[in-house]
């Protein structure tokens, strides 16, 4: 029996066509929650002869902390662009060289060598995006290409917008529409960011996380929000259109990483690798519906995502994006004072 | 040559060393998984905040000075954290308008449960409970369905043209204390039935006997009989209900902070370990001071009842 | 004079007790219904279907997350209830001791701090463990359930066991039967009505639990709310309507069974 399994694992390891070693055995990945395609696991599971365990969680905070506190039990995470410095910089990740993988070859360009891991020591993209302003425009038919939609908002749309509760993003877009730059410590320029914020907030009807059904369901007629969920609202209503802020909006990225505590370091490293390819890509953003930073994955693409104006930046916007890095300490707790104050 | 008064001190020791014994189990998984973790956080409240998130060995009472006064962060100036005070006395005041809905609604049912047959006291048991073994999540989104703008009783009310636009009741304080009443009913409705189900209704018998009004035997009667369930549910319902989560921040909208919220920044975003486990610390001391006056006050009018 | 005067009746008692039941019932029927809803999304009907109970069906995570939900559960909600029955009879019915009042505070302290805070203590302090023997099993969620849900069990029983006649316990006691038989036949069944009470609600907060087993869990460990959670940013599907009906119906059921076999041996 055993013999068996040995063999039939032998078998498909011929059949990876990759050159890394052969891994059987279990795969436990720590991601955001509905983040995973259920598809693209089989395909790993099958390819492999690797059993793989998704565990969820739902803030980067959260996953910082539990693995930086050890005896996690994961192999690997995804941590945003803004994390990853300080996973590795604590030492919580392997260097397992994507790099030098063999489906390295097929990362974007402007996604091969980006700030937050030069040279690709330790990372593999996983999913990109953008954050900007979703309208429905049934209820408001103005320009929406701005943070005013939000921080000055139109009498169309008082008390109708919502504004995700992420204090970094929030704090950036207002920066942003003031005209400044990210992570500053400029205390004359934080106190407009603080009035800003205070004056704008009852023109809102709500601060939470749970967008595409509000949007759906109309409790919300503008919101704040990411790219793929803006894609996801469309879908569900034709009226609903995501924008790129003229003032500027902010660029994130998820990223696969090993944990320095893994236990199944060979099939991490067959994951990291797997998810480098193009078809595989496709079949990832087709679930989580972002982008994936893979070049050559655009044919492999659902139909509906192909040319959607939320996943595939047009033209003329496409300076005004920028990385979102991460802010000094000493920054962060200003930010957090602001951040109590509006919602005290 | 034990004298009589020996031995009964002697069985009383006795009695209390059983009593230890008894209680032991539960007070060991409690310190085990519980309380003595605490004490992680106690020692985190006098540490100095990691750069990001945790702590840095470096004692500090920065965070317990920042509990209670705040530094203007553009001119300096120290004064009292009415940031801290407000969202405290916001969460405060929300726990106490629920206690007293879900007594409100929770006693009375209680009260019919306990005088069903006794063959269907468990089936009345069981019935209350169901409805919770869907999980606190999915409740809450079925209570937004129902209190939305396009929801079941927005529709109802403008089909039966009692109203013309849609009320809006989400993303209320409203809609908090339906939620909160929703999810913490059963904690009130099963303490108080667990002690009324003994209820001897010869009591109330007697008092019809002595003309007492129905209001009267309630309140005289009954209510002192079932006054330690009473108090139990009250505390379940209070303390959880200063630390809720859910509710707020998925019907109220979340533009406001519960004390859940702020504590939840501080060892989230916001990246201030020390902070986060000082404010538990104060929350703690707080509830648990009241809590124990509460009870020794409601257990000694008890004996003056009795 | 027609109706007999009943002293067990209440004013408008019944009235409220059935407007609460259905104000508790309403929201599960809404739930029900949109389980059975064709549209994607959780806020429009589009047709009656069962699809969402056949994706539910292949999506093992949220089944293997709904099944453990109900085992930490069950196994919590047995061991608290075990405890707290125990700590209760240990501290009602006797004049004060040495250790009563700080046992009544230690007894009830899980409930007294916002779970964010217990979740992460527990997790510095169970990551050493995890680390030091090697051991991520399920023992740790168990355990952190059990606790929390001692003060829920515990207060009901102890309201129950509070001002119970202590008279029949002695008659007992007179006619020689030993502590065990005393409390096996006399003290348990009168106190069975606190205990069940205990039980279910000790049940129920363990289900309901997100913060502190989002803390505390290792690979592989999702439960029910914590699958939930990950999900709410990314919008809920159906399924999830689909799989609390399917174990709503289940639970109904053995409830079902449960009373008439009751009935019967009665």
């Amino acid at each position: 029996m055993k013999r068996k399994t040995m063999a039939a694992a032998i078998g498909l390891t011929l059949l990876a066509s990759t050159g890394l070693a052969r891994a059987d055995g279990v795969l436990n990945i720590y991601n955001w929650g509905n983040y995973t395609s259920p598809d693209v696991i089989k395909k790993f599971e099958e390819k492999y002869n690797v059993k793989v365990t998704i565990t969820d969680y739902d803030s980067n905070d959260t996953a910082l902390a539990k693995v930086r506190q050890g005896g996690t039990g994961y192999d690997i995470a995804v941590p945003s662009q803004t994390f990853v410095p300080i996973w590795i910089k604590e030492g919580l990740v392997l260097e397992t060289d994507p790099g030098k993988m063999e489906n390295f070859k097929n990362v974007a360009p402007e996604w091969a060598n980006p700030d937050f891991d030069p040279g690709r020591k330790y990372t593999v993209p996983w999913a990109w995006g953008t954050i900007g302003v979703v309208v429905n425009t049934d209820a408001y038919k103005g320009p929406a290409n701005s943070w005013g939609i939000i921080f000055n908002t139109p009498d169309e749309l008082k008390g109708k917008v919502n504004v995700v509760p992420e204090m970094n993003d929030v704090i950036f877009a207002a920066l942003k529409y003031l005209g400044a730059a990210q992570c500053t410590d400029d205390k004359a320029v934080l106190k407009k960011v603080r009035d800003l914020l205070v004056a704008a907030k009852p023109n809102w009807i709500a601060m939470e996380y749970n967008t595409i059904e509000k949007m759906g369901a109309g409790d919300f007629k503008a919101t704040s929000d990411w790219n793929g969920s803006a894609l996801r609202q469309r879908l569900a209503n034709p009226a609903i259109h995501f924008n790129y802020p003229k003032e500027g909006y902010g660029l994130w990225s998820d990223n696969v990483v090993v944990l320095k505590e893994a236990k199944n370091v060979e099939n991490a490293k067959l994951f990291q690798n797997f998810i480098m390819d193009p078809e595989v890509a496709a079949g990832l953003s087709a679930f989580h519906r972002y982008a994936n930073g893979i070049a050559g994955s655009d044919k492999y693409m659902p139909a509906d995502m192909k040319d959607a104006p939320e996943v595939v930046i047009p033209a003329d916007v496409k300076p005004l994006g920028e990385l979102q890095r991460l802010c000094s300490p000493e920054t962060q707790d200003l930010y957090t004072k602001i951040w109590t104050e509006l919602q005290k | 040559m034990a004298s009589a008064e020996e031995v009964a001190r002697q069985a009383q020791r006795k009695d209390i060393r059983d009593r230890w014994f008894l209680s032991a189990p539960a007070l060991l998984v409690i310190f085990f998984a519980a309380t003595g973790p605490l004490l992680i956080v106690l020692v985190y409240s006098f540490l100095t905040p990691g750069a990001y998130g945790d702590v840095k060995w470096q004692f500090s009472p920065e965070a317990w000075v920042s509990v209670f006064l705040e530094r203007d962060i553009f001119d300096d100036t120290l004064s009292l954290a009415a940031a801290h005070v407000t969202i405290f006395w916001r969460s405060i005041k929300l726990a106490i308008v629920t206690t007293i809905a879900t007594l409100a609604l929770g006693f009375p049912t209680a009260y019919f449960m306990a005088t069903r047959s006794e063959k269907t006291r468990d089936l009345w048991l069981f019935l209350i409970t169901i409805p919770f073994w869907t999980n606190l999540l999915i409740r809450t989104f079925a209570v937004l369905q129902i209190i939305r703008n396009e929801g079941l009783i927005n529709t109802v009310l403008i089909k039966l043209g009692i109203i013309s636009s849609p009320i809006q009741i989400l993303f209320t304080d409203t809609a908090i204390l339906i939620g909160m009443a929703y999810v913490y009913l059963p904690l009130m409705v099963l303490p108080i039935y667990a002690s009324m189900e003994k209820l001897d209704f010869r009591l109330v018998e007697a008092g019809y006997d002595l003309y007492a009004s129905r209001f009267q035997v309630l309140r005289r009667i009954i209510f002192p009989l079932v006054r330690p369930g009473v108090i139990a549910g009250s505390i379940l319902v209070f303390i959880p209900a200063i630390g809720a989560y859910v509710s707020p921040s998925l019907l109220g909208g979340g533009k406001n902070m519960m004390l859940s919220n702020l504590i939840e920044l501080q060892f989230g975003q916001g990246r201030n370990w020390p902070l986060g486990s000082a404010l538990s610390i104060a929350v703690m001391i707080i509830v648990m001071v009241a809590l124990l006056a509460y009870v020794r006050n409601a257990s000694r009018s008890e004996v003056r009842h009795g | 004079m027609a109706s007999t005067f009943s002293i067990k009746h209440q004013p408008g008692f019944t009235a409220i007790a059935a407007t609460c039941f259905v104000v508790l019932y309403l929201p599960i029927f809404v739930l029900v219904v949109y389980a059975f809803n064709a549209a994607t999304s959780t806020s429009e009907w589009g047709g009656f279907s069962l699809k969402w109970f056949q994706s539910a069906w292949n999506n093992t995570q949220v089944i293997d997350a709904t099944l453990r939900s109900f085992q930490i559960g069950a196994i919590a909600a047995i061991l608290s209830t075990t405890f707290a029955t125990m700590a209760a009879l240990a501290t009602t019915r006797t004049p004060p001791y040495r250790g009563l009042t700080f046992k009544y505070a230690a007894i009830n302290q899980p409930l007294m701090v916002p779970e964010i805070v217990t979740g992460v203590a527990l997790l510095i302090f169970f990551s050493r463990i995890k680390i030091f023997t090697g051991y991520s099993g399920l023992g740790y969620l168990i355990a952190a359930h059990t606790a929390f849900c001692i003060p829920f069990a515990y207060l009901p029983i102890r309201a129950r066991l509070e001002n119970m006649d202590l008279t029949l316990e002695r008659a007992a006691a007179d006619l020689y039967a030993t502590p065990w038989q005393t409390f096996r036949r006399v003290t348990l069944p009168l106190l069975w009505p606190g205990i069940l009470a205990g039980l279910m609600l000790a049940f129920v907060i363990s289900l309901d639990d997100v913060v502190i087993t989002e803390f505390v869990k290792s690979g592989g460990q999702d439960t029910l709310p914590t699958y939930m959670l990950g999900q709410i940013r990314r919008g809920i599907t159906p399924e999830i309507n689909a799989i609390s009906t399917a174990f709503l119906l289940l639970s109904v059921l053995i409830v079902t069974l449960f009373f008439f076999i009751n009935q019967k041996r009665n």
